[in-house]
């Protein structure tokens, strides 16, 4: 399971991963009546409500002053607290490594379970949704050990945080997995390989040039999603003792109740920016991928 | 159309994908060959989740010393500690699933019966999307900042609405309010995991049902709650595994005393107190991983059957 | 908006780690690239200051055996940086303490969880043993110091003699350092807390704090001792203690939270039991935010004190700045900057002899008369052994 309480975004979204489902066949949908109306306005008002409560809570919380004044003074101590930049860093360079150690591993293993040995693909499949059974707090319990021999012998590198990468790219793999899955069973991969392979491109090549550019829309979805999981990432980073941005903002919290709840408002806005980009990439992408993919070869 | 230098014009399988060339040998050769291609899949796998778990399952069964014993399982059974630790992770992780899973189903409804291309559904969605992965260290901060003795909601309580009902904050401290706080995530998770069966029910099917003379609630009964039910259920094991296993946000919230498995497990890890605990930590933990394999088990079958379903 | 797609972000990618890597090599991995294998021992630098006699640093168990107070300082600003553990800066004014020790020595200070408790002090040690980034020096209760001795490496200070025998261990492994009392620290707006019965009151339901569980945290432990006193127990006997804080939990008012002065001001824990030089730092601290804090040593109990212990750790990544630190925290200007921080230092009986106190400091913690109690090693560890059979309470219902 994943160390935020996030679950499986995507591991039970069958249309894969694609943020924003498309709905299919279902005539105008707009066949309620009054009474559906009003029974839907009001689950929308209490749930939605009840969502963005805290929400509303933390900006307030967030901009008093001293004597009763508001402030934007806890955002702009943000950028002045030292610790805080770092973590923010820290997390950013282990969201990429963790971006592109995940596409890497993942993209050429699924294409060749496609395209090669398509026995191994349930294989595959079972490791790739086995981090959801193991929790990650189980995982930190066993990894340890083995972080601390890194520290000791790798020196430098084994000591920095940037080894978190590693376990963030086991937390990541069941999203990653459904996202790129659906994206790749979108579009025939053993024929487009094919067809690279019969005019001379090497694996690598065929894998760079050939299929990856039609399925942006799964990997843009997995790369998000690895970015969010890395950035709210807390349970693994403050056992080993590491200071991601999770762990910064908790002992921020403790000093400063202000800043610690500006920073994480702002966070998840940053969050829900990103995604809303990313949606309007995605689906666009893949749907132009295919047609890509349906060009005559004239 | 060019000549492609594929020898033969067989229909393009997985398993003639590539040129052919050489016999059996050959090929047994070339089967291997691409078996180690996954190697390094495996290898990282196996390195970063397959040896923690054994090293916690081994873990799980031996003293300090390093010889067998059952004594660290066994004290999960009888030490009074751990049991109510995991009766109350039970309990929780139940019961937001269960709260999660409804409120969020209605939400769920009440999204997919509106314009599917409109903003709202969108907008609704996306901030889903963001709030179900929302970290638990910020969450329990966002909370405090709402319910805690400060927070905005105790203070209209107190100074606006002049009621004295949410003065004691405790309560955010207490099961209830850890269920409270957990059910704020476990909601838009249900949006998101549950959106796309909801959209997979067609309109058709409500016409034809209503055509033969039966209202929404008849619909409900014999349509779509039967075609739901498995979705709805394999939605709610995940819900009951996020809980379970969420350690961020009970971490942030409580700092002393540790009610739930997760945070014994922390405890257990970094306790010097009493010798011996880093491997009960593991049998805890071994614990954990047979609970939420059985859940996640339950779901790989029910999934299946409500694929079906779903395009 | 279309080519960019896969290409623009892998080259994104690629620059933000370059980039990461460049400037992060100056911040937070500065403590790894002074790994203790890159550390030329003191013994290289020394020499060039002191006579051929100098010892390594690590090995050092006293200013002499490197040359003098200033040849170590001089080794440890060499070293480049030390790195503290659970030393927040409103704790005992450590904060002042930090700025002058880097001001007048030039090393660096790393202060990482300012509100590590004293055994997430050993993990922290333990965990990252070897890293370059483990703490150098600890500052632990008495029950963990005394649990974890084999971890610390000996050292005795330039002003040792003027520490009382019982207040440190005779081969330098830790020492005592600073000291106050138990008091019940409150927000005045719910009214006026004179004793440790008060705190039983149900207006208080779900605003008690004990800074720190009792088996992990000195200021916790003590806390426990504190309302034993106050309920018939006495420093052999803390069972009434457990008992009454186990009342306490029963009826809600304690909340299982550590207040930090975040929880103070936000308003999550508006009763905090904890030392007199807490309490008191955050008088000044939340007067803006609109918050009278105020801090009584309770009348229906004798008063508390405990000494914190202050060791070496013996895989320190800096031993030299590891050193130069002790050596300040124990000289006339740290100790004065501990009274600073309503915290009574360890040399305080030897300062007032020699006459080189703060006045005005001392007369500003304003100590109570009646003789504190405090309990003694063997009674700590009866105490402790209580505890760890019988503190499993606190547990939310």
């Amino acid at each position: 399971m994943t160390a935020t309480p996030g679950g499986p975004l995507s591991a039970a979204a069958p249309d894969g991963g694609a943020l924003i489902a498309r709905p299919s066949g279902r005539g105008s949908g707009r066949r309620g009546s009054r009474r559906q109306l009003s029974i839907r306005i009001a689950i929308f008002v209490v749930v939605l409500g009840y969502l963005i409560l805290p929400l509303f809570a933390m900006l307030e919380f967030s901009t008093r002053g001293d004597y009763g004044s508001r402030t934007l003074g806890s955002y702009a101590a943000i950028f002045n607290d030292p610790n805080l930049t770092d973590g923010i860093v820290t997390s950013l360079e282990i969201a990429v490594l963790t971006v592109l150690g995940m596409l890497f591993l993942l993209v050429p293993t699924m294409v060749w379970t496609i395209v090669r040995v398509p026995r191994m693909r349930r294989a595959v499949e079972f490791l790739c949704l086995l981090p959801l059974a193991i929790p990650a707090i189980v995982i930190v319990v066993g990894i340890a050990p083995i972080y601390r021999w890194m520290g000791q012998n790798l020196g430098a590198v084994g000591a920095s945080p940037l080894t978190l990468a590693l376990i963030d790219i086991i937390l990541v793999l069941p999203f990653a997995y459904r996202a790129i899955e659906a994206s790749l069973r979108s579009i025939d991969v053993a024929t487009l390989a094919d067809a690279s392979r019969s005019l001379g491109a090497g694996w690598p090549r065929t894998i760079l040039q050939v299929i990856v550019p039609n399925i942006r829309g799964g990997i843009l979805s997995a790369s998000v999603l690895a970015i969010a999981l890395v950035l709210g990432e807390y349970t693994i980073s403050s056992l080993l003792a590491f200071d991601t941005l999770q762990v910064v903002i908790y002992l921020l919290g403790k000093r400063d109740p202000f800043i610690s709840v500006a920073v994480s408002l702002a966070a998840l806005v940053f969050a829900f920016v990103l995604l809303i980009v990313i949606t309007r990439f995605a689906p666009g992408g893949a749907r132009r991928g295919q047609l890509q993919a349906e060009e005559p070869l004239t | 159309m060019t000549d492609l230098p594929v020898s033969a014009p067989r229909p393009p399988t997985a398993q003639t994908v590539g040129p052919a060339s050489g016999g059996a040998g050959a090929r047994r050769l070339r089967g291997l060959g691409n078996y180690l291609a996954l190697v390094p899949f495996h290898a990282y796998v196996g390195l970063f989740l397959i040896l923690p778990t054994l090293i916690v399952a081994v873990g799980a069964f031996t003293t300090t010393e390093g010889q067998f014993t059952l004594d660290n399982v066994s004290r999960l059974f009888t030490d009074e500690v751990y049991v109510s630790a995991f009766t109350r992770s039970i309990q929780l992780a139940v019961g937001t699933a269960i709260g999660g899973a409804i409120i969020g189903g209605l939400l769920a409804w009440a999204v997919v019966r509106g314009d599917p291309d409109g903003l709202l559904r969108q907008v609704v969605i996306a901030v889903s999307g963001v709030l179900a992965q929302f970290g638990g260290v910020m969450l329990a901060f966002a909370f405090l900042a709402t319910f805690g003795f400060n927070g905005l909601v105790t203070i209209l309580f107190k100074d606006v609405l002049q009621v004295n009902i949410l003065t004691d904050a405790s309560w955010l401290y207490s099961l209830t309010g850890l269920a409270v706080v957990y059910t704020y995530f476990q909601i838009p998770l249900m949006l998101i995991i549950f959106l796309p069966s909801l959209d997979g029910l067609r309109q058709e099917w409500y016409d034809a049902s209503a055509s033969l003379g039966g209202g929404a609630w008849s619909f409900w009964r014999h349509v779509g709650g039967p075609i739901l039910a498995p979705a709805f259920l394999g939605a709610l094991l995940l819900l009951f595994t996020n809980a379970f296993s969420a350690y961020a946000t009970a971490a942030a919230l409580i700092s002393q005393g540790s009610p739930i498995i997760t945070l014994q497990i922390a405890d257990a890890m970094q306790s010097e107190i009493v010798l011996g605990q880093e491997n009960v930590g593991k049998a805890l933990a071994l614990g954990m991983i047979i609970i939420v394999s059985l859940v996640m088990l339950l779901y790989a079958l029910i999934q299946r059957r409500a694929s079906r379903w779903v395009r | 908006m279309r080519r960019i797609g896969l290409r623009g972000f892998a080259a994104f990618a690629a620059i933000t780690v370059l980039v990461g890597a460049c400037s992060s090599s100056g911040s937070s991995s500065a403590p790894a690239s002074v790994a203790p294998a890159s550390v030329p021992p003191a013994s290289a630098g020394a020499p060039s200051a002191a006579p051929s006699t100098a010892v390594a640093a690590k090995d050092a168990t006293s200013a002499a055996d490197m040359g003098g107070v200033d040849a170590v300082c001089a080794a440890g600003k060499a070293e480049g940086q030390v790195t503290l553990i659970a030393t927040p800066p409103d704790w005992a004014n450590y904060g002042q303490m930090i700025t002058d020790f880097s001001a007048k020595y030039g090393i660096k200070v790393q202060s990482d969880k300012p509100d590590a408790n004293s055994q997430d002090e050993i993990n922290q040690a333990q965990q990252l043993a070897g890293t370059g980034r483990q703490p150098d020096l600890f500052d632990l209760g008495t029950a963990v110091a005394l649990a974890h001795t084999d971890m610390y490496a000996p050292y005795k200070v330039a002003g040792w003699a003027d520490i009382p025998d019982a207040n440190k261990e005779a081969t330098g492994l830790w020492v005592n350092n600073y000291t106050g009392f138990m008091t019940i620290g409150y927000d005045t707006k719910l009214g006026d807390i004179t004793t440790v019965a008060d705190l039983a009151d149900a207006k208080y339901k779900g605003k008690v704090a004990l800074n720190g569980d009792p088996l992990k945290a000195s200021a916790g432990f003590n806390g426990v001792v504190m309302a034993s006193l106050a309920n018939g127990g006495s420093a052999d006997n803390i069972a009434p203690g457990v008992d009454f804080f186990k009342k306490l939990a029963d009826s809600g008012n304690l909340i299982p939270v550590d207040p930090t002065p975040a929880t103070i001001a936000s308003g999550q824990t508006p009763i905090v039991i904890d030392w007199t030089y807490n309490n008191n730092a955050q008088t000044a601290v939340l007067a803006p935010k609109g918050i009278t804090w105020k801090a009584v040593v309770p009348t229906d109990a004798a008063p508390v004190a405990a000494y914190y212990n202050s060791a070496i750790n013996k895989d320190a990544a800096h031993p030299a700045a590891a050193r130069c630190w002790m050596e300040y925290v124990f000289s006339d200007a740290g100790q004065n900057t501990w009274l600073k921080g309503f915290a009574l230092p360890v040399r305080l009986a030897a300062m007032q002899t020699a006459g080189t106190v703060d006045q005005a400091a001392y007369a500003a913690i304003n100590p109570p008369t009646t003789p504190p109690v405090q309990l003694t090693q063997e009674q700590t560890a009866a105490a402790t052994t209580y505890l760890t059979d019988n503190w499993k309470f606190i547990a939310i219902k």
